[in-house]
């Protein structure tokens, strides 16, 4: 069970010196074996909430609880090896790390062919083809995305952050993403996302605007309340509301 | 040969006890171990110290070890090697040089040489530097490595400095001919109070010519680099020079290029980028579970991969 309580995060605006509140007071449980998919317009912070519960960033106010326990001061590395694992929105690069040492750090051990192409084949990629390749530049935006997501699985853990995983795939992989986040079905997955397809394999989904979660249950009511307000979510759901 | 010189020699050129195939061992100055055979002769100069490596046309898939041994302070050894491969040969040729310095005066080695490669003959030159212990004696390289490529030939040159060297001047100078290409991937890592100077001057002469130079230096605690290169298009060509450098504690990376375009048809490019680790790289390897610590030398060790 995680657990976000009063959570407020404000930053200092640069420009003018007065803070800007990017999360208000949110209150919110994920439960085990779950998934919930966090939806809202662009700005509205579910990535700001997800680099909270990574760690990244510390809440201005408010405690976050892991299995009951208080995790609001740990590290980035202590969340981690608590089981806490995330694929960025925008993969990270690395000139000269090849893709076999990301995930054999991810996994922390040695990895052997089979192990590789069990991670990289989920995503869709021939281990064969990549394992020796740097993730650096080299490689395309939707491989970079692809093998982010291999990492998560490879380094596998209790608590999946995953932002906008389908960001730079190509529709026709969708299926395969689907097949993933099935694979994690009997963990907590949070998805930041903004496609229908996804939402439709949330058990929960999270409406944000306006710094403020709006509303949040199961997916068949939130539906309801996405299709009664179209401006709040975008072309899938507004083409088939 | 001690446990110290079998050290080194692994550490610089791979190598566990004695060699196969043509090699040239030189500890402190003097031939410690030599064999040559008639597909690669190695015979001494009469006028200087040195050697000259003759490689005969069409030896495909040989090597040849010439690793220098230096385990004496107060000591300056300079060597002339000048190496001749023949038309069609494909070589590599494993340098590299260990010093272990206990003293508190300074040992120095000075490799100058002269690579003269015939009409598409291959080479691929692997140099490793590496220096020991903690004596006060400085440990120094100045190496000079020039490069001549005739039509077709291929020169690929690989300089690892990984640790220890308290300074070091390299300069390198090539002669690309037509349709030749030279290859550069240099990794240089510094710490302390040691600097690492090296300067490259590569002409592309011939019609078709092509280089490539990558340099990745790491510097750390207050150790300085420089990195200097002056590339010159005087036909239809293609060169590339990108210097990568990661700054860490108050080290200092100062990268000046030089491209020179003198034939219009030339296409020069070069890329250059120093600075701290990105916070994200951190922040990712982190997130699969690893110190900060281990993420910073695991983000070193592959850039220096």
């Amino acid at each position: 069970m995680l657990e976000l309580k009063n959570i407020t995060y404000s930053v200092k605006d640069e420009q003018n010196g007065k803070r800007q509140t990017i999360l208000q007071d949110v209150n919110l449980t994920f439960g085990d074996k779950a998934i919930t998919v966090i939806t809202g317009p662009n700005g509205s912070g579910k990535s700001t909430l997800i680099k909270l519960l990574m760690g990244f960033e510390k809440p201005t106010s408010g405690k976050i609880y892991f299995n009951g326990e208080d995790i609001t001061d740990c590290s980035v590395t202590e969340r981690a090896r608590k089981g806490f694992t995330m694929a960025f929105q925008q993969p990270v690069r690395f000139k000269g790390i090849t893709v076999k040492r990301l995930l054999e750090m991810a996994c922390g051990k040695k990895l052997d062919m089979d192990g590789m192409c069990d991670c990289l084949s989920s995503v869709g990629l021939c281990a064969r083809n990549y394992i020796d390749r740097a993730v650096d530049g080299t490689l395309s935006g939707g491989e970079l995305k692809r093998i982010e997501l291999a990492t998560a699985i490879a380094k596998g853990g209790e608590v999946f952050l995953l932002d906008e995983p389908e960001a730079g795939i190509d529709l026709w992989s969708f299926e395969d993403l689907v097949k993933i986040f099935e694979r994690l079905h009997d963990k907590t997955v949070i998805i930041v996302s903004h496609q229908q397809r996804i939402l439709e394999t949330a058990d929960k989904i999270i409406l944000f605007d306006n710094d403020k979660l709006v509303s949040a249950g199961r997916k068949e009511d939130m539906f309801k309340i996405l299709s009664q307000r179209p401006s709040l979510c975008w072309r899938n759901v507004k083409e088939n509301g | 040969m001690d446990r110290t010189d079998e050290q080194l020699l692994e550490t610089i050129a791979d190598l566990h006890g004695i060699p196969e195939g043509s090699f040239n061992i030189r500890k402190n100055g003097k031939l410690l171990a030599r064999n040559s055979d008639s597909d690669i002769e190695i015979v001494s100069k009469k006028d200087k110290d040195g050697i000259d490596i003759i490689v005969e046309p069409n030896v495909k898939n040989k090597s040849v070890h010439i690793p220098v041994l230096l385990t004496v302070g107060d000591f300056k050894d300079t060597v002339y090697n000048d190496f001749y491969i023949g038309e069609n040969a494909d070589v590599t040729i494993i340098a590299g040089c260990g010093i272990h310095n206990d003293a508190c005066s300074d040992a120095e080695h000075d490799g100058i040489h002269t690579f003269y490669l015939s009409k598409n003959a291959k080479v691929r030159y692997v140099e490793k530097h590496y220096a020991s212990r903690n004596g006060t004696g400085k440990k120094v390289f100045d190496p000079i490595t020039k490069i001549y490529l005739k039509e077709n030939a291929q020169f690929i040159l690989e300089a690892t400095q990984l640790g220890g060297v308290t300074y070091t001047d390299r300069k390198t100078y090539a002669t690309v001919g037509k349709r030749a290409q030279l290859t550069v991937k240099e990794k240089i890592l510094t710490d302390n109070e040691e600097r690492a100077i090296t300067d490259f001057k590569i002409k592309l002469s011939g019609e078709g010519s092509r280089a490539d130079v990558v340099s990745r230096s790491v510097a750390r605690g207050r150790s300085m680099q420089k990195f200097q290169s002056d590339l010159i298009g005087k036909n239809e060509c293609f060169g590339h020079v990108e210097c990568d450098g990661i700054v860490l504690d108050n080290a200092r990376i100062i990268s000046t290029p030089k491209i020179d375009a003198v034939s219009p048809e030339a296409s020069l490019i070069h890329e250059a980028a120093v600075g701290k680790i990105a916070g994200e790289q951190l922040l990712k390897l982190m997130s699969l579970g690893l110190s900060e610590q281990e993420a910073e030398d695991a983000i070193i060790r592959g850039f220096l991969n």
